[in-house]
């Protein structure tokens, strides 16, 4: 076969980000792994294989049972928040037509802030003692928000409570605002690209605008509600700086997440083989969410 | 028009990839709660050019720690101000790591000492921080000859050379102590209560309940990170164990099955009766705040505490608040010390153990330590260079038990303090001694 000119241009331009990315991403995601089956748990390094007996202890350990708990319940209530709030807002916007371009900015400006800005200014808003509860005292309601230790619809699992900690809901009272504006800039972008013909011709069969929405727009937005969910689930799964900043491990770990606990469990404790070990878990959890996506996306390419 | 918003989509994206990978890396430091200070300002960029330049006769010290807060900087400069008049030949490099409490720059060294690039000298704790970690990876030189040398061995209290000694090789020179079992107390608060000043745990128990009677947050808290309450644990195995047993608990002679352990745990869930209820959301600093403006009564906090309270507070000493130890640790002193030692592989050690040697001595440590807001190591330095709380201190130093801190890295490994921390975090919330002892007893092989 001859390489024409092009192909061995474009060998030459990708080689090098090619390399890069085997040895600095995929390279130290396999040195991460080995780690996370050695005992190095000290300062010294010690690379003797220990099997999974880091991941049998974090499975059994109190505070990785929470994270995972945790994880699962700010995922759940982030994604459903971030898509409801998007989709409404996008809609009411697709309907004025008035200002579009104004609202969409001003709700997708709080993407432009950082995490751990957003972390800090929700942590004074919803401070129990400070922040909203001042104006709810009004009414005489006094929510704890992140302090409260209560685990909603709690029932023993494992070592833990599993049940929804009220603590996350301000954590993803905090997430939610920022990530809106995103999921409502993906949707109008959706609600653009569906030409009018099919809305003029909805209504000349007679449907009325809620059947427009609901058998028409809805499921063609489908593909748009498939990234975004894609796109908030690797946010959520891997969260660290929002709750870093907003409020650390929490009482009774209520608000902890296992990016949190990598950290201190891998620099502060030098528990460098639990520190892979949950590195590892946290890159399966997006996994489960990313593969299925990618694979099915390839498929509609091809 | 769809290709357009196909576009549209695409920059979106690509947008919150790069949000993504930049928001992760770059929010290690924020939470503004260290353990001495907060406010990083140091920029430590600039002393990677000095490196380049400086390799003159006298060679040059890279000194590594994590003061970057207001006070301890100053300090910090003073103390290398004071070593170049001395030793003008001599390059001095501040390398220090903002942020963390200590953590950036603790990751930051562990990848320097294990890549066999070491600085010349390191902040780090005496006790366990140096004794279980570096000493034991047998990366530090002993520097017993440099004790006899410039004639340190009696200039210390022993039991502070102990803890910066293993297997009697001595491997650090503290520069300044802090002290862990202190009460700072809001003096009008108690003058209005008319209560006095608790010397044994019980009379502490009752002036919490009559405050509490009397409708004042008896004791403020703030264990957003949770080595605050594990600083209350300890002094309250200070107090229930005694100082002997106290160490022996930590070198695993006394079992965490032990009734006075179980008795300070019981202590503790008392106490933890009487803390403000939004504890979990404040750090040292608000908790403190709350005594300053006397809706707490007391709080228990390192004596770094002081330097806020008349610094960042503007209150007067032993007007506005007032301090007292620990009770039943009043002839005990919880020792929080920085040390800095010689680790292996350093080029020019002779170079090095010159400015240990302004360090150790007494112009070093009171040209450090009044600016730091600590009290020196040394037990003769000048007392005329420090305040009336500093004096105080420094008397009882001399005077009192010496006993290492858990909740700062020197009555056991890093590692261990971690697990600690959690199982002191769960009890917090969950209150209950029998398990607490359980986990206590299962996470002592990591000591």
């Amino acid at each position: 076969m001859k390489i024409t000119r092009d192909q061995l241009m474009a060998l030459l331009f990708l080689t090098p980000s090619f390399l890069l990315i085997i040895i600095f991403v995929y390279g130290f995601i396999g040195w991460t792994g080995w780690v996370s089956l050695s005992n190095w748990n000290s300062l010294v390094p010690d690379m003797s294989f220990a099997g999974l007996k880091n991941y049998i202890y974090l499975f059994g350990d109190y505070r990785f049972q929470a994270d995972l708990r945790n994880t699962v319940f700010f995922t759940i209530l982030f994604i459903g928040f971030v898509i409801i709030l998007g989709l409404g807002l996008a809609i009411l916007l697709d309907q004025t037509k008035k200002a579009n371009s104004l609202f969409r900015n001003i709700f997708l400006f709080p993407m432009a802030l950082s995490f751990v800005v957003t972390g800090v200014v929700w942590q004074w808003l919803l401070n129990p003692s400070t922040g909203f509860n001042q104006f709810l005292q009004v009414f005489g309601i006094q929510p704890k928000w992140y302090t409260d230790t209560n685990i909603l619809a709690g029932f023993q699992w494992g070592s833990i409570e599993f049940g929804l900690p009220v603590a996350m809901i301000a954590v993803v009272i905090a997430a939610v605002w920022q990530m809106t504006g995103f999921s409502l800039a993906m949707y109008v972008a959706g609600l653009t690209g569906i030409p009018d013909e099919l809305r003029e011709a909805a209504r000349i069969d007679g449907a009325s605008e809620l059947q427009i929405y609901r058998k028409v727009i809805l499921p063609m937005l489908t593909p748009i509600t498939m990234s975004v969910v894609i796109i908030m689930a690797h946010i959520s799964l891997k969260i660290f700086d929002l709750i870093y900043a907003m409020t650390g491990s929490g009482a009774n770990f209520v608000t902890d997440v296992p990016g949190v606990y990598m950290f201190e469990t891998t620099f502060r404790g030098n528990y460098y083989a639990n520190g892979a070990a949950i590195a590892i878990i946290m890159l399966l959890l997006v996994a489960i969410f990313i593969v299925p996506y990618l694979i099915n996306s390839r498929r509609g390419a091809s | 028009m769809l290709k357009k918003s196909l576009a549209f989509l695409f920059m979106f994206i690509l947008m919150i990839a790069l949000a993504a990978c930049g928001g992760n890396e770059e929010t290690t430091d924020n939470t503004g709660t260290t353990d001495d200070q907060t406010e990083d300002t140091s920029d430590n960029g600039a002393s990677e050019e000095e490196n380049a330049e400086s390799s003159g006769d006298g060679g040059t010290v890279e000194i590594f720690s994590w003061w970057t807060g207001a006070g301890e900087e100053d300090g910090l400069l003073a103390l290398i101000d004071l070593f170049e008049e001395q030793h003008p030949d001599i390059t001095v490099e501040n390398a220090a790591v903002a942020g963390g409490a200590g953590t950036n720059a603790k990751a930051v060294l562990a990848t320097r000492m294990q890549g066999n690039d070491p600085p010349s000298t390191f902040q780090v704790h005496g006790g366990a921080e140096l004794n279980e970690s570096w000493v034991a990876a047998d990366k530090m030189e002993p520097l017993n000859d440099f004790y006899e040398e410039n004639d340190l061995m009696d200039k210390f209290p022993e039991e502070l050379i102990d803890m910066v000694s293993k297997d009697g090789n001595i491997y650090s020179v503290p520069v300044n102590v802090h002290r862990g079992n202190v009460i700072f107390y809001n003096m009008e608060v108690f003058e209005e209560h008319g209560i006095e000043v608790p010397t044994t745990l019980d009379e502490f128990v009752d002036v919490l309940a009559q405050l509490d009677e009397a409708g004042v947050t008896p004791l403020a808290m703030g264990d957003k990170e949770a080595w605050t309450a594990t600083q209350i644990f300890e002094n309250l195995l200070l107090a229930t164990l005694g100082p002997d047993d106290y160490r022996a608990l930590w070198e695993g002679e006394v079992g965490f099955d032990d009734d006075r352990v179980r008795q300070a745990a019981e202590y503790f869930e008392t106490i933890l009766g009487y803390v403000n209820e939004d504890h979990a959301s404040r750090n040292w600093q608000d908790a403190s705040q709350l005594v300053g403006e006397g809706e707490a009564a007391m709080t228990n906090m390192g004596d770094w505490a002081k330097g806020y309270f008349s610094n960042d507070l503007e209150l007067e000493t032993n007007v506005d608040f007032g301090y007292f130890p620990f009770p039943g640790t009043t002839e005990d002193f919880m020792v929080i010390t920085d040390t800095f030692g010689l680790p292996k592989g350093v080029e020019n050690p002779d170079t090095v153990k010159e400015f240990l040697s302004v360090l150790g001595s007494v112009e070093g440590q009171d040209a450090f330590n009044p600016l730091k807001g600590s009290i020196p190591a040394r037990v003769d330095a000048d007392p005329s260079n420090y305040d009336e709380y500093g004096t105080d201190t420094m008397e009882d130093f001399q005077n009192n038990n010496l006993a290492p801190s858990l909740a700062h890295g020197s009555a056991a490994s890093e590692g261990y303090l971690t697990k600690a921390n959690q199982e002191v975090n769960i009890f917090v919330t969950q209150q209950n001694v029998d398990q607490f002892i359980e986990k206590l007893q299962q996470i002592a092989g990591d000591l």
